[in-house]
């Protein structure tokens, strides 16, 4: 695996977490470890002065070419990307809306393997993650546990044998970890069960979230749970917790959406086939349409609908459409209003690719 | 199962308390669970970091809550009372400096105060040791009281062994 040598060429490979392979991948689309880690001797970001952040991002950058799992890679400086390119790491989930405000010294570094990458400076010095396509919760954890053990070898992390990671907010402090998957559960939301799925998942201590983390609305039916504490378990202990609860997940939807197969299969292949056209067709759309039609499409795929562009496209969509990836890829920026215009081009290039290549029609 | 306080409707929700290393489980439903202002670890997230800590306050004295907001780290000189207002430390020495104002705030936020997963590799070794059979007695705990005897025979077994190391191990991730 070679790594991007600059933005350009970062920009022009797509993100594998959004590559639509791995177990389950018809429903979950990708798995997340993240692993909050800071620097002994540094205030945390927030009270830490300038100077000093760029020491910590020199200390990371050494740390990572003595790591076997990450020397090689690249180090973007938020500083110097343009805001269009930082929005581009923000809509890829490289990185935190917090990090990606340009104001300090801050960065992403972002492994050989693209899997795995850190951002730094962010509330904590570093924030390890490991992101895989599909439902891999060990594999994600593999790869950010050996990552971490690589740079705990060059870094002195600030540590409590009582508290564990000590971290800026107390509500990281222990294992550091959070551990989340983004699911698609279109047919618990049309069967209207999904609140009670819901209410469920946070009685069992896990959290859930829109698209775009904290705060962010729920679109295309899309959700991100994750585990909730990370004082008093082991990361075993949470990861496992956060499997579980995911396979009854999975299992729920799979029936709901048998159900929905056997009594209403006509409604639904309209429903999905309507989706299509309107993104095959459009001429200006919006970002969150885009979002909601892609999830009819994808749930087509998934009930194995013959001659819809498989997920690697339906995913690298919901990226791709999005602001700055569209104003970056136009090498200009737009108003809102152009925007959709170059949104629907977009799309229609692409699904018009898509149907060009020849393919099996059920999803591999 | 019923609920335990009221004893007619299922029990949804579970909390697991230790007291004086016994465990003792409570099942009850969700009314009585609110009724009695038992919070699972997901009903507490519903509260900013803010409320808690307004929450604790208010059952201090003025001049408790005084003392406390004066509290100052002696390494990066945060405020106590500037972590209420921020939910944000300023260093690792401040989890030392407001280690009393913290714990019933970390175990309001986690339902626990002590760590249990992985540390550092490169630490003193004797520290490390030390931490690794602090987790085994842990492990060994929850062994016995899951009933699986052999893995806590086992569990015991490690923990003679390094007890009777010269050089205690550092700890790896439980497996």
């Amino acid at each position: 695996m070679s790594a991007p040598r600059d933005f350009t060429e970062l920009f022009s490979s797509s993100a594998s977490w959004l590559h639509g392979e791995g177990p389950h991948a018809d429903m979950v689309l990708s798995t997340r470890i993240r692993l909050a880690r800071n620097l002994r001797d540094v205030p945390f970001t927030h009270r830490a002065r300038d100077e000093q952040l760029h020491g910590v991002l020199a200390s990371v950058g050494s740390a990572t070419q003595a790591s076997k799992a990450l020397a090689g890679g690249l180090l973007l400086k938020m500083q110097e990307c343009t805001a269009i390119e930082r929005q581009v790491l923000v809509e890829r989930h490289m990185v935190s809306h917090e990090l990606g405000d340009g104001a300090r010294p801050r960065g992403i570094y972002v492994a050989p393997d693209d899997r795995i990458s850190i951002m730094i400076n962010e509330e904590d010095h570093l924030r390890l993650q490991a992101m895989t396509p599909g439902f891999q919760l060990a594999e994600a954890w593999s790869l950010a546990d050996t990552a971490d053990d690589d740079l705990d070898r060059s870094l002195d992390y600030a540590f409590s044998d009582e508290i564990g990671y000590l971290t800026a907010c107390p509500t990281n402090a222990g294992t550091g970890l959070r551990a989340s998957i983004l699911i698609h559960l279109p047919a618990l939301v049309l069967l209207e069960e999904i609140q009670r799925v819901l209410k469920s998942i946070m009685q069992v201590g896990l959290n859930v979230r829109g698209l775009y983390g904290e705060h962010s609305e729920i679109m295309g039916n899309l959700f991100q749970i994750s585990n909730q504490t990370t004082l008093g378990r082991s990361e075993r202990d949470s990861i496992e917790s956060l499997e579980r609860v995911t396979r009854q997940i999975i299992e729920t939807e799979e029936r709901a959406r048998e159900r929905m197969v056997r009594d209403a299969r006509t409604q639904l292949e309209d429903k999905v086939w309507r989706a299509y056209g309107t993104l095959r067709f459009c001429r200006s759309i919006q970002a969150k349409e885009v979002i909601n039609l892609c999830s009819a499409v994808r749930l087509g795929v998934a009930m194995g609908l013959a001659g819809l562009p498989p997920l690697r496209v339906v995913n690298e969509l919901l990226v791709l459409t999005q602001p700055a990836h569209l104003q970056r890829q136009a090498g200009k920026e737009m108003t809102p209003s152009e925007r959709n215009v170059h949104r629907a081009q977009v799309v229609r290039e692409r699904l018009e690719a898509a149907a060009r290549e020849p393919r099996p029609g059920k999803p591999s | 199962m019923l609920c335990q306080i009221c004893g007619k409707n299922p029990a949804s929700v579970h909390f697991t308390e230790i007291h004086d290393n016994k465990m003792s489980e409570i099942h009850v439903c969700e009314r009585c669970a609110e009724e009695k202002g038992m919070h699972t670890p997901a009903q507490q997230h519903k509260f900013e970091i803010a409320d808690l800590l307004a929450g604790m306050v208010d059952a201090m004295t003025h001049t408790d809550e005084e003392r406390v907001g004066h509290v100052q780290c002696p390494r990066c000189g945060l405020l106590y009372s500037s972590f209420k207002e921020t939910g944000r430390l300023g260093c690792s020495e401040c989890y030392t400096a407001f280690q009393f104002q913290l714990r019933p705030l970390l175990r309001r936020i986690h339902g626990d105060t002590r760590h249990r997963g992985k540390s550092p590799s490169h630490g003193g070794a004797g520290e490390s040791g030390t931490r690794q059979i602090q987790r085994l007695h842990d492990d060994l705990q929850r062994a016995v009281e899951r009933e699986e005897f052999e893995k806590a025979a086992g569990i015991r077994d490690e923990i003679k062994r390094i007890e009777r190391s010269p050089r205690a191990t550092t700890p790896g991730e439980r497996s």
